[in-house]
């Protein structure tokens, strides 16, 4: 393809769409699927075809609307509203106009939902299918591929990445821009670009509905990252649990390769690119950078100590630029606006936007993007709607197993990179699970060290041996059958963890443990006298004697 | 090669260059603790019982894995570096089933000798004693999963030495076990030279020799050095 054959791609696909007198398109993404709405779709569908109205309304499938909670989820570009928990009868009002039988759970651009939110990751959802190269391209996509490959120099590339500010998506929010100097400068012949898709902390669909609904952004954005870093071959490692995100990326490769925006001579330059899919089995520590590698290798997948860093040491002893989905799909927008549009944007120390899974007992759950350093109350309360009624907000756990609590205390803490390990939480990649007071902390600490007790890879002892100890103790605690020894153990081997372990797993696992317990210490003390403040755990009441 | 001078423990020793902090403290008679680390295999960092603090850093660091910088200061054995190796120790031994009155290796265990020196008296935390078989289908060895750390020394020595790659992990966390080529009997492997490399870089009694009872096995450490060094000097070459 070169650029002229893009620009006409696009200005042909405007073109059918501006003719068009209503575009619907319905939430395809895995929550709003799981829903109903591939019925709804089909319902659509055949409703347009008895109408005759074929060339006229066009029902596409989209990326996530946002609102998962009360999915299917079918926005309409006419009369650019969303609708909510829309079944295979509500299609003939979408067609004929009945807006009276949405009242309820219809959400404008001004609903509270929407208006706090600022979507620049998910900005196509609702114009693009994923499915469609033609509406990437439509949306202005490869625009930006075009210019790096024809119109920059690599080294300008990572100025650009350089300038905007952006840090790294996965949770540890590494200055991107730094990362891709350090493999761009390795003088080695070959580098690699690798997408990491494997996320795995509970609640967490962020990476997932992204490559579910505008793959071909996260593609460009590695293409991009190849012309910056030197490296002609990509892969995205993705969890075998994902299937439709799978599904969807090998089509958008496909579709790349033939429109020539992966492979050689990409638009007429001497540069070439080349992604392929690798599908992890299951195992939670390959998000990790080291394992990851070793498991696109082929090897079992285990972390090796750091350093040497992947960016110096990487697959196949390669350099290697490592970055998560989101991060890749800020890049077309960085070369597209440049790197100042985007350091504008959020934190000063940590521009651009955040995607977070919103889950847990809040009104209303989903995919909502807001900038970096908005605060937890406009998230959850504003955005989120509340914890429903009957309960109160009573923390939200951030950054999954790894990650920590936020009590209520701290809801006007501005969400961002440096002010959350301040109080013992972190940024981490995305997972937002809002808990009542009907959760008792010490059950939350024993869930997600159960979950790190099973997916630690058993290399390193600390890790393997000490996150055993530790369920252990949080599990006779939530029997009320501790003893107070176990407490200063507890602590103990939280230390131990923290300061031993060989890889990011081990290190955060006493996480959850050490943030609950420096925010709700008096809730482990009730349980230790034999009492659940919460009453969740089954603490047997002492026989009367 | 040049010459890096450092500090370990408030001496100054020298050591060359590309040298590990481990090796360099070693040859100054500074005997760091480590229980996967061993002369002549690759370094699998596991253990972290050799993990000391450098300087400047602010993560500890494991000294097999770290080489040696002019003007580096190492402490081996600050309060709290032995306090995490007692904690690891502990961890090792409520992790299977460690009773040394009952091993072959009692008295000449490293496990146990490390436990010992580093002062570890009694086990603060609950024991787990799943329940593991003994593989005893080999003709002259036996492999206990009961005393076995998962150092996979014996792994490494397989691959890196002998070459035939007979044992790997299977399974994950408190699952691993240490398998035989796709986890048949040991007396079954294809693979296997019965070379018994393994057996004798063993620090427990995992791997043992048949026909030993208990505190009988002793194990011939310096084997591996005197290969390691007969194929560096090409001494099988004539």
């Amino acid at each position: 393809m070169t650029g002229e054959v893009l620009a006409q791609t696009r200005d042909t696909e405007r073109e059918r769409q501006a003719g068009l007198r209503e575009r619907i398109a319905c939430c395809s993404v895995a929550g709003c699927l799981s829903a109903g709405g591939g019925e709804v779709r089909a319902a659509l569908e055949k409703a347009v075809n008895a109408r005759g109205l074929d060339g006229q309304v066009e029902v596409i499938g989209t990326g996530c609307l946002g609102l998962c909670s009360q999915g299917p989820l079918v926005s309409s570009a006419a009369t650019r509203q969303v609708y909510a928990g829309v079944t295979p009868e509500d299609s003939a009002a979408l067609l004929d106009g009945g807006a009276g039988r949405f009242q309820g759970r219809t959400l404008g651009p001004d609903h509270p939902f929407y208006a706090g939110q600022r979507r620049l990751i998910l900005e196509n959802s609702g114009r693009v299918d994923p499915e469609r190269i033609q509406d990437y391209i439509a949306q202005g996509g490869y625009r930006a591929l075009l210019r790096a490959a024809s119109a920059m120099s690599p080294a300008e590339i990572v100025a650009e990445v350089k300038r905007s500010g952006l840090r790294g998506r996965g949770g540890a929010g590494y200055p991107a821009g730094l990362k891709w100097e350090l493999v761009a400068r390795h003088p080695a012949s070959d580098r690699y670009v690798v997408c990491n898709a494997d996320e795995g902390d509970p609640g967490a669909f962020m990476n997932r509905s992204v490559l579910e609904g505008d793959p071909h952004r996260v593609l460009e954005g590695m293409a991009i990252a190849g012309r910056a870093v030197g490296a002609r071959q990509g892969y995205i490692y993705a969890r075998g649990e994902s299937p439709l995100a799978i599904a969807r990326i090998r089509t958008a490769i496909a579709q790349a390769q033939r429109e020539g925006l992966l492979g050689g001579r990409i638009f007429d330059s001497d540069f070439q690119f080349q992604i392929d899919l690798r599908i992890g089995a299951g195992a939670y520590v390959c998000g990790e950078e080291t394992a990851l590698l070793a498991s696109i290798e082929g090897r079992r997948g285990q972390p090796v100590p750091r350093p040497p860093y992947p960016p110096e040491r990487g697959l196949w002893g390669c350099p290697t630029l490592i970055n998560n989905v989101e991060t890749f799909a800020n890049i077309p927008a960085i070369v597209e606006r440049g790197g100042a549009w985007l350091a504008a944007i959020g934190a000063p120390a940590s521009p651009g936007t955040k995607v977070f899974a919103l889950a847990g007992r809040v009104a209303r759950a989903g995919l909502v993007e807001v900038p970096v350093g908005t605060s937890l109350r406009t998230i959850v309360m504003d955005i989120g709607g509340g914890v429903p009624a009957g309960c109160e907000f009573k923390a939200a756990q951030t950054g999954g197993p790894a990650g920590g609590c936020i009590p209520a205390a701290f809801l006007d803490l501005p969400m961002d990179y440096d002010t959350l390990p301040g109080i013992g939480s972190m940024m981490g990649s995305g997972g937002l699970i809002v808990m009542d007071t009907s959760t008792c902390m010490v059950d939350v600490a024993r869930f997600f060290m159960e979950f790190c007790m099973d997916e630690s890879c058993g290399k390193c002892v600390p890790c393997r041996a000490g996150t055993v100890q530790m369920h252990g103790i949080l599990r006779r605690l939530t029997r009320g059958e501790a003893a107070a020894s176990d407490m200063s153990m507890l602590e103990e081997l939280s230390r131990l963890l923290k300061e031993t372990s060989l890889c990011g797993l081990g290190l955060a696992a006493p996480n959850p443990v050490l943030s609950t317990l420096r925010h709700f210490r008096n809730e482990y003390e009730a349980h230790l006298a034999g009492r659940c403040p919460a009453g969740r755990c089954s603490i047997p009441v002492p026989e009367p004697v | 090669m040049s010459v890096r001078t450092l500090e370990v423990d408030g001496r100054t020793i020298t050591a060359l260059e590309g040298q590990t902090v481990f090796s360099a403290a070693w040859d100054s008679g500074i005997r760091i603790p480590r229980l996967c680390h061993l002369g002549g295999l690759s370094e699998a960092g596991a253990c972290r019982l050799c993990l000391v603090e450098i300087e400047g850093q602010k993560k500890l660091q494991p000294a097999c894995l770290t080489k040696v910088a002019e003007d580096m200061v190492v402490n081996t054995a600050t309060p709290a570096l032995l306090a995490h190796r007692r904690l690891i120790v502990e961890l090792l031994l409520a992790e299977r089933n460690h009773v040394c009155a009952v091993c072959v290796l009692n008295g000449a265990c490293e496990l146990q000798d490390l436990a010992a020196q580093l002062g570890v008296d009694h086990v603060r935390l609950r024991p787990q004693y799943p329940s593991l078989p003994v593989d005893l289908s080999h003709e002259r060895f036996g492999l206990d999963h009961n005393r076995c750390i998962l150092c996979t020394r014996c792994v490494r020595v397989c691959d890196e030495v002998e070459g035939a790659h007979t044992w790997d992990v299977a399974g994950r966390g408190r699952n691993s076990r240490i398998i035989s080529d796709l986890g048949e009997p040991w007396g079954d492997s294809g693979s296997c030279t019965s070379c018994g490399k393994c057996v004798q870089v063993c620090p427990t009694g995992a791997l043992f020799s048949k026909g030993r009872t208990v505190a009988e096995m002793r194990k011939d450490r310096g084997f591996l050095r005197y290969i390691m060094t007969a194929r560096e000097k090409k001494l099988w070459i004539s």
